[in-house]
């Protein structure tokens, strides 16, 4: 009875796994595919298809203007997103929790309601799309994620730290320069990688607010457009690459940080 | 350097709850001042304010002479050290130290220099390069004193530095502090709860209750001659006698008590003056009970039964029944005393204090 059940526990959680990582899988796998559809059978491994990509300057413009917006935009977000921690952790402002509420709002709203409200904000303002408006959008969606995890790592313990800091003479910046920050690094650069990776692979913003210069997965769904191809695995398994090195890059100096100072 | 230092009437009000009330005190510069009282009695308060942390609600302080009142913490001619230390862990011990110096615009060179002679003051040099969380409580310590030290202020406010520390570390930290100011020379104001720390260190005791001064003076007079019935607790062990002044005259007062009548010297009135039919507390210390054999002149409470007696090291701590009072009395280590043996309660007539009723408590 008892093998019987951890069995079967061991089975379920197997399925599980296979049910998440089975599509990147079979991705992954398709793009080394030897023919010109990347759909079963697998017809012999060959790396042309990744030489394709390589070669290809539109797709590789998109992926420097994706880490571009990706880097620019969440550093901003982060910067943005820490300034307004610090003011609600340590001033009492007037109706603080439904501002802080307002702040996180929008993680609840759909990429689709604010990417089309940013548009016709951006009709109305005249701002051209490019790049910068698909930042903006960016920071727009992150901005809530990245105050959240800073705020929530804010605790009464650094006030007296701060404080500290005030009686030896520093000023409200070199405060937050010199000793706030440094002492919250470890949840900014979670929000900064964390949002980092959710502009990396941004659609639905990056689509409504570009024009001409593109991101990748906007350049990915044109290529798609013309029908399925290898070569869209092979970009696909780049990108999720990428991801997840920005993960192992998190996990390294974000929780090896926290862990050790504690 | 140091600065002498002026509270005048600080009362601070939160809400309708009054933390400081009326508090009025001088310390002189290069003083060790101890604020001594129970939790809650405001003496992070008085600090507070005399860091510039929060403003009195009225009242002035001065340091130097000079109106600080209305003035930042960065401005002031003082620094803190935190109950919590508040190290910056992100940085390494000669960079914590040297972070007000750098406030200061100092260069790098002269900065560095002079982080290293003061954590070599406290007996950290060789782990300068170390960050705060590798330090044990003690040394952390001895950091936060280094950095409070570091931008040379004429004034230092301690508030329960070594509160986290264990009895040992803490009495060896008391004698490295007062060791320590001796040589800066720097105005320190410390706040503890301890009574034995703020006689092991204190120039002057500040004792504090319910937001008011109730005793100030050195730790002799404070525990010889406490000036309120709350300050007599609080300084140790003490039995309170209550009596009633019977008359006054040439030096000596009678007062009866329900151990019979006394006649003590005048000057047994800390505060008030003798007044014929006024209530007061007979104040004695538990330890003078032994000083029968004297040639001073005595007092006699009569006899009295040991009811329970323990051995504590230094004495016996017995328990003394006489007529219906109960009394403590701290016999000599030597003495072998038994319960049931009867005892003379005899004891110095200028040991005994006498206090006002409704002074304090
Ligand atoms: N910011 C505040 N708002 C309201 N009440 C306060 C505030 N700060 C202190 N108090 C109150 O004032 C009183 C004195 O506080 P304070 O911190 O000075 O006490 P303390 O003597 O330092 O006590 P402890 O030994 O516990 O540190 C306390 O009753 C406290 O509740
Ligand atoms: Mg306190």
């Amino acid at each position: 009875m008892r093998h019987l059940s951890t069995a079967l526990a061991a089975l379920y959680a197997g399925l599980i796994y296979l049910f998440i990582f089975l599509p990147v899988v079979v991705l992954v796998l398709f793009s080394f595919q030897d023919g010109s559809l990347p759909v079963p059978p697998l017809n012999g491994l060959t790396l042309r298809w990744y030489e394709a990509i390589f070669a290809d300057g539109k797709l590789m413009a998109a992926l420097g203007n994706s880490l571009l917006v990706a880097v620019i935009s969440s550093a901003v977000a982060c910067v943005l997103g820490f300034l307004a921690a610090y003011a609600f952790a340590r001033y009492t402002l007037p109706a603080s929790g439904l501002l802080r509420g307002l702040i996180v709002a929008p993680m609840t709203v759909s990429t689709l309601i604010i990417g089309l409200g940013l548009l016709s904000m951006l009709n109305i303002s005249g701002l051209r799309l490019s790049l910068v408006t698909v930042g903006i959008g960016h920071v727009v969606i992150n901005l809530p994620l990245c105050f959240a995890i800073i705020y929530a790592s804010m605790g009464g313990h650094q006030v007296n730290i701060e404080r500290a800091a005030r009686d030896l003479g520093a000023k409200d910046w070199q405060v937050m320069l010199l000793v706030t920050a440094p002492m919250l690094l470890p949840s900014i650069l979670a929000a900064f990688f964390l949002s980092v990776t959710f502009s990396w692979d941004e659609f639905i913003v990056a689509f409504l607010l570009s024009r001409f210069d593109v991101t990748l997965p906007v350049e990915i769904w044109s290529m798609l457009r013309s029908g399925l191809d290898p070569k869209t695995n092979a970009i696909g398994s780049i990108v999720f690459l990428i991801s997840v090195a920005f993960l192992v890059v998190m996990e390294f100096t974000v929780f090896r940080k926290t862990g050790k100072s504690s | 350097m140091t600065a002498d230092l002026s509270i005048r009437n600080a009362t601070k009000v939160f809400g309708a709850f009054r933390a400081l009330d009326d508090v009025s005190l001088d310390i002189a510069a290069g003083e060790f001042i101890v604020l001594l009282g129970p939790s809650g009695c405001g003496k992070t308060t008085l600090l507070s304010i005399l860091g510039g942390f929060i403003e009195p609600t009225s009242g002035m302080i001065s340091i130097g002479g000079r109106d600080m009142t209305h003035v930042s913490p960065a401005k002031r001619p003082t620094t803190t050290m935190f109950q919590d230390y508040a190290l910056f862990p992100h940085m390494c011990l000669r960079d914590n130290v040297g972070f007000g110096l750098r406030m200061r615009g100092m260069g790098k060179a002269e900065r560095f220099e002079k982080a290293f002679s003061y954590l070599d003051l406290v007996g950290l040099k060789a782990s300068s390069a170390k960050k705060p969380h590798e330090l044990s409580g003690g040394q952390r310590q001895r950091v936060a004193l280094a950095r409070a030290l570091a931008v040379d202020p004429d004034v230092l406010l301690l508030d329960e530095p070594l509160g986290a520390l264990d009895l040992k570390l803490r009495r060896q930290m008391q004698d490295e502090l007062k060791a320590i100011q001796k040589r800066v020379g720097t105005t320190f104001v410390h706040v503890t709860h301890d009574q034995e720390e703020a006689m092991a260190i204190a120039d002057r005791i500040v004792v504090m209750n319910k937001g008011r001064i109730e005793d100030v003076g050195t730790p002799a007079s404070i525990y010889m001659r406490p000036r309120s019935l709350f300050s007599a607790g609080f300084m140790g062990e003490a039995n309170f006698l209550p009596a009633r002044v019977l008359g006054a005259s040439g030096g000596e007062v009678e007062v009866e008590t329900a151990l019979g009548r006394v006649v003590l010297p005048a000057s047994a009135f800390t505060s008030g003056h003798p007044v014929a039919g006024r209530a007061v507390t007979l104040c004695i210390r538990p330890e003078h009970f032994r000083s029968a054999n004297a040639d001073a002149p005595t007092v006699s409470l009569g006899r009295g039964r040991i009811t329970g007696s323990a051995f504590f090291g230094t004495h016996h701590r017995c328990h003394v029944s006489a007529d219906g009072t109960t009394l403590t009395a701290h016999l000599p280590q030597t003495d072998s005393p038994e319960v049931g043996a009867e005892l003379d309660l005899r004891l110095k007539a200028d040991s005994i204090v006498v206090l006002e009723d409704g002074a304090g408590v």
